[in-house]
């Protein structure tokens, strides 16, 4: 049992970091705005491809 | 189904003969107007096309894109820029803007992608939740007023905001309860961990040295918890003491500094036990009721923000006879400004020059333009509709109507829900208690047996559930408010749900509340050779070349009719040619001229006539008005149903209100009330024991919505009226309202249940535990069943019974379904 004067101290390291990181995503503002960013990974395609989708639908034909 | 006959940008009908498109995605889109065809243009032709396929609704439609760009050259003056542009280190700037019709994510991307195309353009941070923009550019490689008028050409208009110091207020205050929040519940997790261990070795036995070593790890992760997770308790308990006075904070301050010393002590003295768990866990569940309050009264505030966005950015100033664009913030008092047909009044004044007509339905309510003439006050915010005036400044910015009005709103949203502080307090009171049972529990056992006197006192603390307590009330608060916002009810106030329970009496406002509050035709007379649905097509194709307010009667009428050489008298009507016919449209006077008829005699009582006629003499009356909508009458019928008693108090004519009345079947009603008629006969009601709810729509109604025990306002109304109201019905519907006393009645009946739950637990399981019956694991899940209890008795209010929704069952139809 010795190993938990080990791995409690550890556990308490490991929760001050996730504080830490915590507090520098607030201040980053990662929780300013909870919906733009589920959108952000759909729209972010700057040049939309209509020639890849083009090709594709015409691989599925044969 | 109406894909066809709809703008593709914005959503409108598209005018019979308009054969604009643009090409998205590969095939054509029609469009309604020059502005959408060039924002779709616009959108398309940067690639942007993602999003139309992302956006959550219409866009709003952009103003004509002719509009003179000289309306925001004025924001390029350094004086100007003071009030929202800021200075950063390497030469940049960061512009703060409010932005109008920002609704969604896909609107905020848009702005995103489209600006950063600007050169000089370093980074674009929009939020849609507060509807502002961050921009940080160069000054040196763009202007702001260039910034401003790309957002403008895309529908998005922008206003600067003062400093935007409410704001960052809010997002200081939003972040330091979240890094508190996340501080006690880590500390919470961390502290019930070694607090299992600890009950564990209680039992089974645990060497001195890991018991020792768990305490110690539990007060390093629960003094954080204390000292600043908890410091607004300290802080609040701290002012209440200097006040003289206890408030909830002192007793739960003063709990949590007991049992986080006497645990302090145990650990030092190597003592019988520690509590660090229940102090970090009581601090965790008190801070999220306090989170959960903080957004609800953060998104209220939001609301006002759009206030300033009724005032124009800028204005024409007169000097010595030649116009000036000048911003509004620049305006002095006694200067005199030229306010154009179709523009926005920039600051309260009086008329001293001309007359026109304004609508104040932003600030009224009430749809139809009022008269002003000479010497006549002018209020900022509102709209003129018919002719040039120029009216000296009595009043700018902070001091507006407007703006007192918002700024009173502002400080009476800063108080808590009424609910919550009594949950407080009794989880406050509650601490103590428990504290001191256990005290007096250990006390008791000690002489007789240390042993029993541990367990009993463990058991004792463990048992007592706090959390159910304090949970009860919030818990059923948000499921009750979450469901309500997805129905369409935005709770704003907390107090409203518990309020709205209570209702007895329900006043409504007539025009814009139970009616549309936008003028449509209600009735066509027809007088000469055509029928009525010719005459109303005649009147449409005329009425397409006109941007009078009266004109948006007509855009929902459908015409293959082609009006040309349209010319607009003002004041008076529309003159042109259909089909080699020339007709006149407006008022009477007017339209019996061409022909030299006879006036035709129209019924008088409040409505608003207009004529159509040719050379040979007038053709056809119609009378505007304001529509009922279409769900209203379902919605009275079944708050009766809820037992209710129904009454109209409208600022409109007797005859109006009563032939309403009438039809919807309410027995009492009040016609010509002034808003201090209103609040006295809802003061009349409350005296007589009713608790009053009111629904009203526009800033006449302020005083009113805030004078009634609950109040809700209509969305599609006046930003002002949302805000001093209890409570806003978001969408075009008061459909919600029935559901919202049902949630409402049903909340606190829930919260009744919990806290009696919560109090009847405790009052058996703590004597149970006192005298040993109860040992530290009975207890320990005793307690999370009972929290458990809580929050499930409380999720029952977000769950969604069928037949209790009836949505309305028609969309309100064009031409068809005018009586």
């Amino acid at each position: 049992m010795e190993i938990l004067f080990f791995m409690i101290p550890l556990g308490v390291v490991l929760v001050a970091f996730a504080i830490w990181a915590f507090f520098w995503a607030v201040g980053n503002g990662q929780f300013d705005d909870l919906d733009t960013p589920a959108y952000q990974i759909l729209l972010d395609d700057d040049q939309p491809q209509p020639q890849k989708k083009a090709n594709e639908e015409r691989k599925e034909e044969p | 189904m109406s894909e066809v006959s709809t703008c593709f940008h914005c959503g409108d009908p598209i005018p019979a003969g308009e054969t604009r498109s643009v090409v998205i995605d590969g095939s054509p889109r029609p469009v309604c107007c020059a502005g959408c065809e060039a924002v779709a243009s616009l959108i398309a032709g940067s690639g942007l096309e993602n999003f139309y396929r992302y956006r959550t609704g219409p866009s709003a439609r952009p103003q004509d894109p002719s509009d003179g760009p000289d309306e925001w050259d004025a924001f390029d003056r350094p004086r100007v820029q003071q009030s929202f542009v800021r200075e950063l280190s390497g030469g940049q700037r960061e512009a703060a803007l409010l932005i109008e019709n920002l609704s969604c994510a896909a609107c905020a991307w848009l702005i995103d992608h489209c600006l950063r195309r600007l050169p000089g353009v370093a980074e674009v941070t929009v939020n849609p939740a507060s509807g502002r923009a961050l921009i940080r550019f160069d000054p040196a490689q763009v202007q702001v007023s260039t910034l401003m008028r790309n957002l403008a050409r895309l529908g998005y208009r922008p206003h600067p905001v003062g400093a935007g110091q409410a704001e960052s207020a809010a997002q200081r205050e939003r972040h330091a309860a979240l890094k508190r929040l996340v501080v006690a519940g880590f500390g919470m997790m961390q502290v019930m961990m070694f607090a299992v261990g600890l009950y564990f070795g209680a039992f089974t036995g645990i060497d001195e040295v890991y018991q020792e070593l768990l305490r110690w790890v539990s007060w390093a992760m629960a003094t954080p918890v204390l000292f600043y997770s908890a410091w607004p308790f300290y802080k609040g308990a701290l002012r209440d003491l200097q006040a003289r006075r206890v408030g909830m904070d002192v007793p739960v301050a003063l709990g949590m500094t007991i049992a986080y010393l006497a645990s302090c002590w145990q650990t030092l003295t190597r003592g019988h036990e520690v509590y660090f768990d229940s102090v970090t866990m009581f601090v965790f569940f008190l801070l999220v009721g306090r989170y959960v309050e903080m957004a609800a009264r953060h998104k209220a505030a939001a609301a006002t923000d759009v206030l300033t966005a009724l005032i124009p950015p800028t204005a024409r100033r007169v000097i010595d006879g030649a116009e000036e664009r000048v911003a509004v913030e620049e305006l002095e008092i006694g200067d005199v400004v030229a306010v154009r047909a179709g523009e926005t009044v920039p600051a309260d004044g009086r008329i001293v020059w001309g007359q026109s007509r304004f609508d104040e339905s932003m600030l009224t309510g009430e749809s139809l333009p009022q008269a002003r003439g000479l010497g006549d006050t002018v209020v900022a915010g509102s709209l003129n509709v018919a002719n040039p005036i120029q009216l000296r400044v009595e009043q700018t910015g902070q001091n507006t109507v407007l703006s007192t009005i918002g700024r009173l709103l502002d400080r009476a949203q800063a108080e808590r829900p009424r609910l919550a502080r009594v949950a407080d307090w009794i989880a406050g009171r509650f601490v103590i208690g428990v504290l001191l049972i256990a005290a007096a529990v250990a006390a008791y056992w000690l002489p007789r047996s240390p042993e029993m006197a541990l367990l009993t006192t463990v058991a004792v603390l463990v048992v007592s559930c706090p959390c159910a307590l304090g949970l009860a009330t919030p818990v059923a608060l948000v499921a009750a408010t979450s469901r309500l916002t997805r129905e369409g009810l935005l709770t704003v106030r907390g107090d409203a749900l518990e309020n709205l329970a209570k209702v007895t009496h329900v006043v409504f406002d007539k025009t814009g509340t139970l009616t549309e509050g936008r003028i449509a035709v209600d009735e066509v007379r027809p007088l000469g050779a055509l029928d009525a649905d010719r005459c109303l097509r005649l009147a449409a194709a005329l009425e397409r070349h006109s941007e009078h307010p009266i004109a948006k009667a007509f855009t929902e009428i459908e015409t293959d009719d082609r009006a040309e050489d349209v010319v607009v008298t003002a004041g008076a009507g529309l003159e042109g040619i259909i089909d080699g016919r020339r007709l006149r449209i407006g008022t009477a006077e007017f339209v019996a001229a061409l022909s030299g008829a006879p006036l035709p005699a129209a019924d008088q009582g409040g409505d608003s006539w207009i004529a159509l006629g040719d050379e040979r003499g007038v053709l056809a009356l119609m009378r505007l008005a304001d529509r009922v909508r279409p769900d209203t009458k379902a919605v009275l019928d079944e708050l009766r149903g809820l037992g209710l008693h129904l009454e109209i108090a409208s600022g409109d004519s007797h005859e109006a209100v009563s032939a309403l009345a009438q039809r919807l079947g309410i027995r009492r009603f009040s016609a010509r009330m002034t808003p201090a008629d209103k609040l006295t006969r809802i003061r009349e009601l409350q005296a007589a024991g009713a608790v009053v709810l009111m629904v009203g729509d526009g800033i006449n109604d302020a005083p009113v919505l805030a004078g009634a025990d609950v109040s809700a306002a209509m969305g599609s109304g006046t930003a002002l009226a949302q805000t001093s109201a209890a409570m806003v019905l978001l969408g075009e519907s008061l459909t919600p309202l029935v559901q919202g006393v049902r949630t409402a009645r049903m909340t606190t009946r829930i919260i009744r249940e919990n806290i009696g739950w919560a109090l009847s637990y405790n009052a058996t399981t703590i004597p149970l535990a006192a005298i040993g019956v109860l040992t530290p694991w009975m207890a320990a899940i005793g307690m999370s069943v009972s929290s458990l209890v809580v929050v499930i008795n409380a999720m029952r209010l977000s769950r969604r019974r069928r037949t209790e929704v009836c949505p309305p069952a028609a969309l309100p139809g064009a031409v068809s379904e005018v009586s």
